[in-house]
């Protein structure tokens, strides 16, 4: 028998990391933090996902991860393509300057 | 306690703490290099976790690719020390914390609750190959063949949409 860390520790941390994403993206104003803190959330979902796929000895947890992690890089991209078109028409990449998606 | 349970220790301490500084960094590239920090430290959290192909991914995509980008669009586009003119605490700032705070609260108690049933043995997962690229290689491939060429599918979308909304003219 190993002696391993209880689940409930890495949901915990999970749970953590998912409520400082959320708080900084409702308290930061530059849109690049802001999608970081999306990024820092999306990385607590994979951490639960890994921490049951270990509990029940199941490898779908981990191609859960590989899919959150694809899909991440996709919202990155096209993210910051966004964060570039708004900063080109707007000047700014402040959030609450930002109050119109027409330019 | 186990060295497992030393090294989650650090590991945990040290992507709080990281996470936190991510948050509270005033320039965007200091909160870029804490979030290559915070991927690096969860790394060493999912080998614990027996995800070492997971641990590998997160490095090479997370900290190798999106991290680049994000630092590539911050110089891009120039952006210094963010230029405070509002007041430190406002009421939305207030009202974040809060929920926040309650969202951490409803979890960890309903985590809590979970009985500790450890169901899965080291021994056990190193007859199966648990966590190796073959074991996943094999359940991508069978079980989820078809979510995985809908991944392809989305990524050659995202690289096309990048493109004609980062065009200056379209």
């Amino acid at each position: 028998m190993v002696h391993s860390v209880d689940i409930k520790y890495y949901l915990v941390l999970a749970a953590v990391l998912f409520c400082l994403g959320m708080f900084g993206v409702l308290v930061r104003r530059n849109a690049l933090v802001v999608f970081m803190c999306v990024e820092l959330m999306l990385n607590a979902a994979n951490l639960t996902f890994l921490a049951f796929a270990r509990q029940n000895g199941d490898a779908t947890g981990h191609v859960s991860a590989f899919f959150v992690i694809a899909v991440a890089a996709a919202e990155a991209s096209i993210g910051l393509a966004i964060v570039i078109a708004v900063f080109r028409s707007r000047g700014t990449v402040n959030i609450e300057e930002i109050r119109t998606m027409k330019h | 306690m186990s060295i497992e349970h030393v090294l989650f220790g650090v590991f945990a301490l040290l992507t709080v703490v990281s996470a936190v500084m991510v948050i509270v960094a005033k320039s965007p590239i200091s909160s870029a290099m804490s979030l290559v920090a915070t991927f690096f430290f969860l790394a060493g959290i999912y080998v614990l976790l027996w995800a070492h192909t997971v641990a590998v991914l997160q490095v090479l995509v997370y900290t190798g690719a999106i991290m680049v980008l994000f630092l590539f669009v911050i110089m891009l586009l120039n952006l210094g020390e963010a230029t405070t003119t509002g007041p430190r605490v406002t009421l939305a700032r207030v009202a974040g914390g809060v929920a926040a705070a309650g969202l951490l609260a409803v979890l960890v108690t309903a985590i809590w609750r979970i009985p500790s049933a450890s169901t899965f043995t080291g021994s056990q997962a190193m007859s199966q190959g648990f966590g190796t690229l073959a074991v996943i290689g094999q359940t991508i491939y069978t079980r989820w063949l078809l979510p995985f060429e809908a991944v392809s599918l989305l990524l050659l979308v995202g690289m096309v949409g990048a493109v004609v909304v980062a065009k200056s003219r379209i």
